[in-house]
């Protein structure tokens, strides 16, 4: 059995909270420059110019990209021979995004309950975090700094076997349509298709974790990706809401069994600040 | 087109000149105030109590700010969404609030009550917090000050990048931009 100290953990946590929100990845800043090359609205050229330009300050600077530092969402791929010398990976990950949100000046952006509003006593967290077993003993964190307002205007629907693929095709646009300025596009749109109530907001969340430009390893998936992106990208709705043809970056799509009776669909929306990061302890 | 520079608070007729899609530079003074702060000087109206601040002739920026790392005036600030505001902006816009400054829509209250009260909203970009931070120049904080950054911050800005979303004639940004640009 393979042993990881627990401060080791809590040490590498805290580094990624904060380089997530100082230091954008290179996809989406290509996924900008990209953007630029093709916008057609001289507010969204200006609007694409002035984020890569917030980009490189966060970097330079050392200060976050936005003042929304984020919820932290932990997907944790853990080999079963592998453990967390000292304490459970849950603590050890709660204390690095304590220890990383507060050292790194981010802001505190968590309420203990959702009804009062009461802050949390623990800077920033808890953290949301999803652990999957693996074979052998690697032990692999990907971390996101998830804003709120996308979240927000973000959907889950059961619908029906019947609605088919049109279907889903149709609530998938009508929700970034909704979404319009709110959501800080353009986004990265990640559709979790099947599973289960539950499951499938998982499966959505997830897929924002892989990089801008990384298609389905589905043909049929990676096709409706593309067909997706294009068409939001007719919507109109462009940088911020302020009209455009870049409304969204990249789409994503999981998708998994589910029972005859269910056609569960969720659509995570991530505003163009689209913090991820991944470390291999 | 360059941006049109305004100080604020601003003159009745320059405010009324204000376009929908038109982009402005703003230098002056500003608040903040966002979910926690509305609440609280929404309850202030309601129990008849003074506002933390003279509200009249002024603009809200509905904004968190990352806290301050060393030698700095301010962190990341950019805007939040401003519809959770909605519900208690009309109240505010009665009491002489002359601009928001946010992103994302308003409700149908919220556009008719800019109408009759001849005010403005505007839209900073979402996720260029640290762009903005860059125009603020001081901070201080003048109420609620254990909200921490929701609290209500006093902020000299200069040429503080904005766009016009709904003018005082109440045309919508976000309608007409969409349009121009769909399909």
């Amino acid at each position: 059995m393979r042993a990881i100290p627990y401060q080791f953990v809590v040490n590498e946590v805290a580094k990624m909270c904060q380089e997530a929100n100082f230091e954008l990845g290179n996809d989406v800043i290509d996924a900008f420059q990209d953007a630029l090359k093709n916008e057609t609205s001289p507010i969204g050229q200006n609007i694409l110019q002035d984020l890569i330009e917030n980009a490189n300050i966060a970097s330079s600077e050392r200060i976050p990209m936005c003042q929304d530092t984020g919820g932290s969402v932990f997907i944790v791929e853990l080999g079963q021979e592998c453990h967390i010398e000292g304490g459970s990976i849950y603590d050890a990950i709660n204390e690095g995004v304590i220890k990383g949100y507060e050292e790194g000046y981010l802001r505190h952006s968590i309420v203990d309950n959702p009804l009062t509003r009461t802050k949390s006593k623990t800077y920033n967290s808890p953290a949301i975090i999803h652990i999957e077993m693996r074979p052998g003993s690697e032990c692999t964190i990907h971390m996101s700094a998830k804003g709120g307002g996308s979240e927000n205007m973000s959907a889950l629907k059961m619908m029906k076997p019947s609605d088919g693929i049109e279907g889903v095709k149709a609530f998938i646009l009508d929700t970034v349509k909704n979404a319009g300025p709110n959501a800080c596009p353009p986004l990265v749109v990640g559709i979790g298709i099947g599973g289960n109530f539950e499951r499938c907001a998982y499966l959505a969340k997830k897929s924002l974790f892989r990089p801008i430009g990384h298609r389905s390893q589905h043909q049929e998936l990676a096709e409706l990706e593309l067909e997706l992106m294009a068409k939001m990208n007719l919507l109109g709705i462009g940088p911020q809401g302020m009209g455009g043809s870049t409304t969204a970056l990249d789409v994503k799509i999981e998708i998994e069994p589910c029972h005859i009776a269910a056609l569960p669909v969720a659509i995570n929306l991530n505003c163009h600040a689209s913090r991820h990061k991944e470390i291999n302890l | 087109m360059e941006p049109k520079k305004l100080t604020i608070p601003m003159e009745h007729q320059a405010l009324t000149l204000l376009r929908a899609g038109e982009r402005v530079l703003l230098s002056g003074t500003i608040y903040t105030a966002r979910d926690a702060a509305h609440k609280r000087m929404s309850e202030s109206i309601e129990k008849g109590e003074a506002l933390p601040f003279s509200i009249n002739h002024q603009f809200i920026y509905y904004v968190g700010p990352t806290p301050p790392g060393p030698g700095r005036i301010i962190g990341s600030a950019g805007p939040t969404t401003s519809g959770r505001m909605d519900k208690y902006t009309p109240s505010l816009l009665e009491r002489g609030l002359k601009g928001m400054i946010g992103k994302g829509y308003r409700n149908q209250e919220v556009k008719d009550s800019i109408v009759k009260n001849q005010a403005v909203y505007l839209a900073a970009i979402g996720g260029t917090g640290a762009l903005i931070s860059r125009t603020i120049q001081s901070m201080e904080v003048i109420a609620y000050e254990d909200l921490g950054p929701e609290a209500i911050y006093k902020l000299t800005v200069k040429d503080f990048p904005a766009t016009v979303i709904i003018d005082s004639t109440g045309e919508d940004w976000y309608e007409i931009g969409k349009t121009i640009f769909n399909g």
